[in-house]
């Protein structure tokens, strides 16, 4: 499928697809208002439809630190670097909350579509896009209730905060690395709905949200920064909490291991959206 | 006329039968590990066996010019919706190739996307943009939307609270008012009341008039001889006939009516038998009526022995087997030999499509012969009544109409009291 330009009107052509397709980005640009206006509808209908609203968004990050810090920090009494334990562990599930959300309703997001997939064409990408945007809203408002707290502890962002933007980016770009392969395979295998439930929460385990990085043996950390939420992790708390030095051979690694999910996942969802209305 | 649409043995193929529905994870966990560079290529493929697919589409050639309308008919399942769906590139066909020059619009389904939550002018702006608007495009024509949907006092109630009807005209209107180089229409967008389908219908009218490539799936006839030029009938994946409309229609519609009737030959006697019929002065076989004037229907009939004091009938049907008119003489006489039946009708006035004239020869005591003329007989004059076919009757009648004031002739106005008069004027209005 290609489009050029003759003249004014742009021609389609319509054949069954080769081997490898283009990324089709440049078309997702053109389709860059109804990728605005999808984020808006869910954001809308989030805090419409909800009687708490927006209050959500505070509600279940706070609850979890509140749950963590009794039983990791007060009963296990788990090294926090030197912060106090509910901001630490608050600066972690930060990032955490955002990629999980991001991560489940990127994943649903396609079949969760699916009357409007076998009406209307559009680049499917935008439908992952859309649900991983829709994310940064609710990031926003707990962000919000972090700094209240890093003030009521008397903690003082560090100079390196300005490169939080850059963490948030990788945040989002991994869950949505993750989020084009498991929405596209659940077209074909409704398995995944129930699977990604179990898979986060595993995850989070495997992140050190919960816990601090100092605990892992040093010579396991290489293998452990495969996981990229561990890099995340550690940005968001040297950017924040100016914990430790800086965070760059794990963020390294994190980020090689999110440029090949991402890769990867953009040809698998592009080579399997041509079959999308048919199978859904 | 520049090409708009092009298609060359464009193909799909699907799987059918009871196999499950969505591919079973272990098949294929145990595939990708067993030789896990087929995984992409799988995948994209669909993952399952040749010996389940049928041909939803076969070999589909043909050419739009830009500003045609083309109608689409064809039964359900004929591949009428798999051809929009490819062109509209919501799927990929499985061979072939189709070029499209311009942007499309496909009015498929309407109202895909709307959330009951958000209020009609949300919705309108979320619709839109999946059917592929610009935003500043819905800004322009959103009070041109709201107005056609007739839902202005409700525009920011949530939808959830409107009727069913006000949804679909909601819907239907964001639909209406996309500007697309071609649009791609089924049917079923006429929605709602009479009144507002009257609308539907009279917009789409508007649409295919005004220089716009549409391709129209419909099952009322009466529509796609009105809004088509050429038609092109579709029937189990394949092309049956592509050409003007008024012949694939009324191919289209005989196609009904030979298995419909056709099964009434029996108990011929020797003796004499019809053999052919024709419209016109005989100078050559004609079966199209395109006048609403004069009409000559010529049926030869050889007679091999002499039939003294017989009857003769005849009669015309409609596609759907029903009798149009029907006659009979009495005492006829008639000598060995070729004879010609001559019907002078001054006015045929019947609605277009096919007919089927049916004729018979008896003797005083028997039945002898008849026939079911073929080929079947295609009104072809320009349809005159209502776009929806089971409004439209079954006559095409030429007519005029005037509408106007009857003031000098009003009969009950001297009888009303003098002080109810200026009240029924304002109560009119409101």
């Amino acid at each position: 499928m290609s489009t050029e330009l003759t003249g004014a009107l742009p021609v389609y052509r319509l054949r069954p697809s080769r081997r490898w397709v283009s990324l089709g980005l440049g078309e997702l640009w053109d389709y860059r208002e109804l990728l605005y206006f999808l984020v808006w509808r869910e954001i809308k209908v989030r805090y419409k439809q909800t009687a708490l609203g927006v209050a959500w968004a505070v509600i279940q990050p706070v609850f979890t630190m509140i749950v963590f810090s009794l039983i990791f920090g007060r009963l296990a009494h788990l090294p926090s670097d030197g912060a106090p334990y509910p901001v630490f562990t608050f600066a972690a599930l930060l990032p955490w909350q955002l990629f999980s959300y991001a991560l489940t309703e990127s994943s649903n997001s396609v079949v969760t579509n699916q009357r409007v997939i076998t009406k209307v064409y559009f680049p499917r990408l935008i439908l992952p896009l859309a649900s991983v945007c829709v994310g940064l809203a609710d990031f926003l408002i707990s962000f919000a209730v972090l700094m209240a707290m890093m003030a009521y502890f008397g903690i003082r962002p560090t100079e390196a905060a300005w490169t939080l933007p850059l963490w948030v980016l990788l945040t989002v770009l991994t869950a949505l690395s993750v989020g084009l392969w498991l929405s596209a395979l659940n077209v074909r295998y409704r398995d995944i709905k129930y699977a990604v439930p179990f898979l986060t929460n595993i995850w989070m385990y495997a992140t050190p949200v919960a816990y601090s990085l100092s605990i892992i043996p040093p010579a396991w950390r290489r293998l452990y920064a495969l996981n990229p939420m561990v890099g995340v992790v550690q940005a968001f708390r040297w950017a924040l909490l100016g914990q430790s030095r800086s965070p760059g051979s794990a963020v390294a690694i994190s980020a090689a291991a999110v440029l090949v999910l991402l890769m990867s996942g953009l040809v698998y969802f592009r080579r399997t959206e041509q079959t999308f209305a048919d199978v859904v | 006329m520049a090409l708009a649409i092009r298609a060359e043995g464009l193909g799909k193929r699907f799987r059918v039968g009871p196999s499950v529905p969505y591919g079973s994870l272990r098949e294929s966990l145990t595939a990708a590990f067993t030789s896990p560079g087929r995984l992409f290529a799988r995948a994209a493929r669909g993952g399952s066996t040749r010996d389940d697919r049928i041909w939803a589409l076969f070999d589909l050639s043909f050419e739009v010019s830009h500003g045609e309308v083309v109608g689409l008919v064809g039964r359900n399942g004929s591949g009428k919706s798999t051809l929009l769906k490819i062109l509209s590139r919501i799927t990929e066909p499985t061979a072939g190739w189709a070029e499209v020059h311009g942007r499309i619009g496909s009015l498929l389904e309407v109202g895909t996307g709307f959330h009951p939550e958000l209020t009609g002018r949300e919705n309108v702006f979320v619709n839109g943009a999946i059917l592929g608007m610009r935003r500043a495009e819905i800004v322009r024509r959103f009070d041109e939307i709201v107005a056609f949907a007739e839902v202005q006092r409700f525009i920011d109630t949530p939808v959830k609270h409107y009727s069913s009807g006000m949804q679909m005209r909601l819907a239907f209107a964001v639909a209406a008012h996309l500007e697309p180089e071609i649009l791609l229409v089924d049917e079923v967008l006429a929605v709602g009341d009479v009144a507002f389908q009257r609308k539907c219908l009279g917009k789409m009218d508007d649409v295919s008039r005004k220089g716009r490539t549409v391709l129209f799936v419909s099952h009322q006839m009466n529509q796609i001889r009105r809004l088509c030029g050429r038609t092109i009938w579709l029937e189990g994946g394949r092309v049956v006939r592509i050409g003007p409309t008024a012949e694939v229609a009324s191919a289209y519609e005989a196609s009904f009516m030979d298995t419909a009737m056709a099964a009434e030959q029996v108990g011929h006697s020797p003796g004499a038998a019809f053999l052919t019929w024709t419209l016109g002065d005989g100078a050559g076989p004609c079966h199209a009526l395109d006048t609403f004037g004069r009409v000559t229907a010529r049926f030869t009939l050889r007679v091999d022995r002499a039939i003294h004091g017989g009857r003769h009938g005849i009669a015309l049907y409609d596609a759907e087997g029903r009798v149009m008119w029907g006659s009979q003489i009495d005492d006829v006489h008639l000598e060995p030999g070729l004879h010609e039946v001559v019907y002078h009708i001054d006015s045929l006035p019947l609605k277009p499509g096919p007919y089927r004239w049916h004729v018979s020869i008896f003797g005083p005591d028997r039945f002898i012969n008849n026939l079911d003329c073929v080929p079947e007989m295609s009104v072809i004059t320009t349809p005159l009544g209502h776009r929806r076919d089971e409004y439209a009757g079954l006559l095409n009648l030429p007519h005029t109409v005037l509408i106007r004031r009857a003031a000098a002739t009003n009969p009950g106005a001297d009888d009303r009291p003098a002080a109810a008069e200026p009240a029924a004027p304002a109560a009119a209005l409101q």
